[in-house]
């Protein structure tokens, strides 16, 4: 049976990376565009739902992450002519400007980085809960926010980067989602994850049970912070330009929305709301912009996609608190068409 | 620095801080009694302000008429919210309410993109509110004063209703243990309604103010002064009234009197509340004024 699953693994892996190829050979411009930001959110919602879905530490801080992450991948990928084009208000730092890098460390180094700030903000804010650390992260992100339009001589300020090389596509935004992936599956089947887990639904009585409350909010805060770190880097070298007003709290708030969609601690469901809300959000842009049916215009109204979307999210938190998957997984074994027994049925 | 700059920036500093207190003690008097943050105070606050800004342009109502119906109206609107995005989830887990209180926000920011428009409008002038007074070197423009005797006159009408009326007894109790006042036949829904209500109405004096004061209205202008009011809060203790006076007022004059004494900060501004709020809450979690939370196991 274990050899069987492991071969459906493999399998289901193949069949997606053929699909990815034939996407890759034959979808335009656009909609490639939309499945790299389909592989991105994947990485973002894994590592938002990581702390808030398996740890049960709601933080807000996913932009801040992000816009770590993004602005250390760009500078550390522009080459030195680009660099200089976009700092003529301010010359750029000497270290940075003759950094030159692939996109691989590059976006580890983005990730490191974003890592490493969840070190120095984690350590003090950890110790908060509920509410007054969301808060705290909330606070973070902004400051974050505030500092990168402030240091001119390093990330340009409020002018922001631009001509950021365009390494990302669906092999680095899918390949970067299939690793999170597994790692993320990895990670919460094993002891740590148990641990998680154990803090989510009774701090108390995991700490009872002699797990070091503090080391495994850290650690998840830490793995969290890292993909944000990846993903914002990504996301910066596909769209080319970022700027400090790109990373406001709405950019958190669409991760919460695909976390709380897909279901708080579920991998399956933040990938599965991943993807159906990245197309949404692209398919719902046809709200904008005027419909016309017959003879017959609909005038349309700026801003209905993100009423549309807010909607959403009330409808699934006070109607669906479950979301897509709960807190359940994909598994073969729906598959096995073997008759189950009542008494199992909820294995 | 002449003393008439510093009493100028100082008198700004007390009008904002005054405006950040008001707004304030909606988000206390709610986390007091739901112990939830309710995201979408901001949005109520920028709810008051349209709503008074459409009644004088639109309607043309005069403009104390027009802040009276504005004020009520978001009182009611206040409650329409508490009824749709929190009531239903009483039970719910607190990430849940959150969640919804930041839904709810998000709603009701791209709602007044969509209906009011996203371009800012500016505030119409009122003669009284905007007059320019001269009194020994410094101009001040007179609403700058009014804020301040506004919001001391609502604080004491507040304090005198939630200390001396029965609705008040009854808030009180709630804030105490949700249960024991629910078992002494306190009508809880119409206890939490009326503080919904009524920090609602602070928020949307506050609001009309801010639109007086700064009159430039954009849909998301909400944000970020509903941010830094549930920062002024913490800081002062949340759940406690005056603690939000007061931190609303430290809120207020250090925004002002750092971009006075050190121009060259003046990029972090807005950074200056969330680094307080990072630093309180890491020096004294429970605020300035907070009682020490017990631990329930």
């Amino acid at each position: 049976m274990k050899n069987k699953r492991i071969l459906l693994n493999i399998l289901s892996l193949i069949l997606v990376l053929g699909l990815l190829f034939l996407m890759d050979r034959n979808f335009d411009s656009y909609k490639i565009r939309i499945l790299n930001l389909c592989g991105i959110y994947i990485v973002l919602a894994l590592s938002m739902n990581l702390i808030n879905g398996f740890t049960g530490l709601f933080t807000l801080g996913h932009a801040g992450f992000m816009a770590i992450g993004a602005y250390t991948t760009a500078l550390v990928t522009m080459d030195k002519a680009t660099k200089e084009m976009n700092f003529f208000l301010k010359p750029i730092v000497p270290f940075l400007r003759d950094v030159e890098m692939s996109f691989l460390p590059a976006l580890l180094i983005g990730g490191l980085m974003s890592a490493l700030v969840a070190i120095i903000i984690g350590t003090p804010v950890l110790k908060l809960r509920d509410d007054y650390l969301a808060i705290a992260t909330l606070g973070f992100s902004e400051i974050i926010r505030v500092i990168f339009t402030n240091i001119q001589s390093i990330t340009n300020g409020a002018l922001g980067l631009k001509g950021i090389p365009n390494y990302t596509n669906v092999w680095w935004s899918w390949g970067w989602a299939i690793v999170t992936i597994i790692f993320m599956i990895y990670l919460v089947k094993g002891s740590y994850g148990r641990a998680f887990k154990a803090i989510r639904e009774d701090e108390i009585a995991a700490e009872a049970m002699g797990i070091n409350l503090f080391k495994h909010k850290l650690i998840s805060f830490i793995i969290g912070a890292f993909f944000a770190g990846v993903g914002g880097g990504l996301l910066g070298n596909l769209l080319g330009t970022i700027d400090p007003l790109m990373f406001r709290f709405v950019l958190t708030f669409n991760i919460v929305l695909i976390v709380v969609l897909g279901g708080i601690g579920s991998i399956t469901g933040s990938v599965l709301s991943a993807i159906i809300v990245t197309i949404l959000m692209e398919a719902l842009r046809i709200l904008d912009g005027d419909i016309i049916i017959g003879n017959y215009k609909i005038i349309g109204i700026p801003g209905m996609r993100m009423v549309v979307f807010s909607l959403m999210l009330m409808g699934v938190i006070l109607f669906y608190q479950k979301g897509i998957m709960g807190t359940n997984e994909f598994s073969w074994d729906w598959f096995s068409f073997k008759k189950k027994s009542k008494g199992d049925v909820n294995s | 620095m002449t003393f008439q700059i510093f009493m100028q920036h100082l008198s700004n500093g007390i009008s904002l801080g005054s405006l950040y207190a008001l707004i304030a003690i909606g988000y206390t008097m709610v986390y007091g009694i739901l112990r939830l943050i309710n995201f979408a105070h901001g949005e109520i606050f920028m709810i008051g302000v349209y709503m008074a800004f459409y009644l004088i342009t639109l309607v043309a109502v005069p403009w104390y008429l027009a802040f009276i119906i504005a004020i009520l109206g978001t009182c009611l609107f206040g409650i329409l919210v508490e009824k749709a995005a929190y009531k239903p989830l009483r039970n719910s887990p607190r990430i849940s309410v959150m969640i919804s209180a930041i839904g709810a926000s998000f709603l009701l920011q791209n709602l007044g993109i969509v209906v009011f428009g996203g371009r800012p409008k500016s505030f119409p002038e009122i003669p009284m509110f905007n007059k320019i007074l001269n009194i020994g070197g410094i101009s001040i423009v007179s609403i700058t004063f009014y804020i301040p005797i506004i919001t001391i006159i609502l604080l004491l009408i507040l304090n005198y209703v939630i200390n001396n009326t029965k609705t008040g007894m009854a808030m009180r109790a709630l804030s105490k243990d949700y249960e024991a006042a629910r078992l002494m036949a306190i009508d809880v829904d119409k206890i939490i309604s009326i503080t919904f209500g009524l920090g609602s109405l602070l928020a949307a004096v506050g609001g009309i103010m801010w639109g007086v004061k700064f009159t430039s209205l954009i849909p998301v202008m909400g944000l970020m002064p509903g941010l830094k009011c549930f920062i002024a809060a913490v800081v002062g203790g949340i759940g406690n009234i005056r603690g939000a006076v007061i931190g609303g007022f430290i809120l207020g004059l250090g925004e002002i009197l750092i971009v006075a004494f050190l121009p060259a900060l003046t990029g972090y501004r807005d950074a200056f509340a969330f680094i307080l709020l990072i630093f309180i809450l890491l020096v004294k979690p429970t605020g300035l004024m907070g009682e020490k939370l017990t631990e329930k196991v």
